[in-house]
């Protein structure tokens, strides 16, 4: 399948957008990189023609890498969703400056508001969970479950390369389908204080996890 | 905010509630901001959507106009329809203003165009 740009200038773009002004640990508020962010979307778009004229939901948005993303390669509207202000208001200067109208962001908690009127209802689902590494681990799995009832295709996600056999299991244990369809080298800048080395290197699946009904 | 979004926003989250939908909108500041035109998304959206929710919610910020309230059949192959349709859904947008959740009558503030469903622990189901 195509992509209504290239590659590059999808990465020139994401290069360009603001991040988060004071990351929230708590948050897990890591800035996918642009890099990250373009290959993962690319991906998406041209193996799976999963975001050109869809309808998609970014979950967990952050400051908008992969709403922005998904909308310069053509979404027909982008949900985004996050729990801070502060994110979403990065998001809103970063829609100012590339002049992006088709992103909706509502302000919510995901995991627990339910928000949705329908189940299934997006034909897409983006997310960059957190984690779940400090004090709340599993958080990444409600992320995808949540998800996954919320689209009527696939959710596209980006999970730690280390719970690979852990999101194996789940997928059979919730009756889905699901697959890594790109391996990832997430360089995490040392952004909090306890992180010693200046960079860190993390390898990061990006899975496609999709209803039994859907090829 | 869009019309898009309203149309499938709920506050069945609130303890107590059951469906939550639809909220009723109430805005100070509406603008129309301009979206490119894409005729295939709207016509394959159109289905998803509770149109009499979408036709309310577009009469209550008086942009109602050339909306029918119920949708045609062919409406995929009326581009004026189309058009119309996705002025409402996509370009129509609440500044500044609230939502009530029908039942409880919880207020959710929208400001700078963001809608805040944020709960507290103790309004959560």
């Amino acid at each position: 399948m195509s992509a209504v740009i290239k590659l590059k200038t999808l990465e020139g773009h994401l290069g360009t957008l603001s991040g988060f002004s004071e990351p929230k640990l708590q948050l897990e508020q890591y800035e996918t990189p642009a890099h990250i962010a373009a290959v993962a979307l690319y991906t998406i778009q041209t193996q799976f023609g999963a975001l050109e004229n869809k309808l998609v939901l970014d979950a967990g948005c952050g400051t908008g890498m992969l709403s922005l993303g998904a909308s310069l390669l053509g979404a027909g509207t982008v949900v985004a969703l996050d729990i801070d202000e502060l994110a979403l208001e990065v998001l809103q200067e970063n829609l100012e400056d590339t002049g992006v109208t088709n992103i909706d962001a509502v302000q919510c908690d995901f995991l627990s508001s339910n928000i949705c009127r329908w189940n299934n209802y997006f034909d897409t689902v983006l997310m960059n969970p957190p984690f779940g590494t400090k004090n709340n681990a599993g958080i990444d799995m409600k992320f995808l479950k949540i998800g996954l009832d919320l689209t009527s295709d696939s959710v596209y996600s980006l999970h730690k390369s280390s719970t690979r056999s852990h999101i194996q299991k789940k997928i059979k244990e919730w009756g889905v389908k699901g697959s890594v369809i790109a391996e990832l080298r997430y360089n995490l800048p040392a952004t909090y204080k306890f992180h010693r080395q200046q960079t860190r290197d993390i390898d990061v699946d990006l899975w496609r996890i999709n209803h039994p009904s859907i090829e | 905010m869009k019309l898009i979004t309203h149309n499938m926003l709920t506050s069945k989250c609130l303890k107590g509630v059951l469906t939550g939908y639809p909220l009723a909108i109430n805005a100070t500041d509406v603008k129309v901001n301009e979206v490119d035109f894409n005729p295939d998304f709207i016509a394959r959206i159109i289905p998803k959507l509770d149109w009499e929710v979408l036709w309310r919610a577009a009469d209550s910020l008086g942009h109602s106009e050339g909306l029918p309230q119920v949708v045609e059949s062919n409406y995929e192959a009326n581009q004026e329809f189309l058009k119309t349709a996705h002025k409402v859904l996509l370009e129509v947008e609440v500044e500044e203003g609230y939502l009530t959740c029908p039942e409880s009558g919880r207020q959710f503030p929208i400001t700078k165009g963001i809608p805040n469903m944020l709960l507290t622990e103790a309004e959560v189901q």
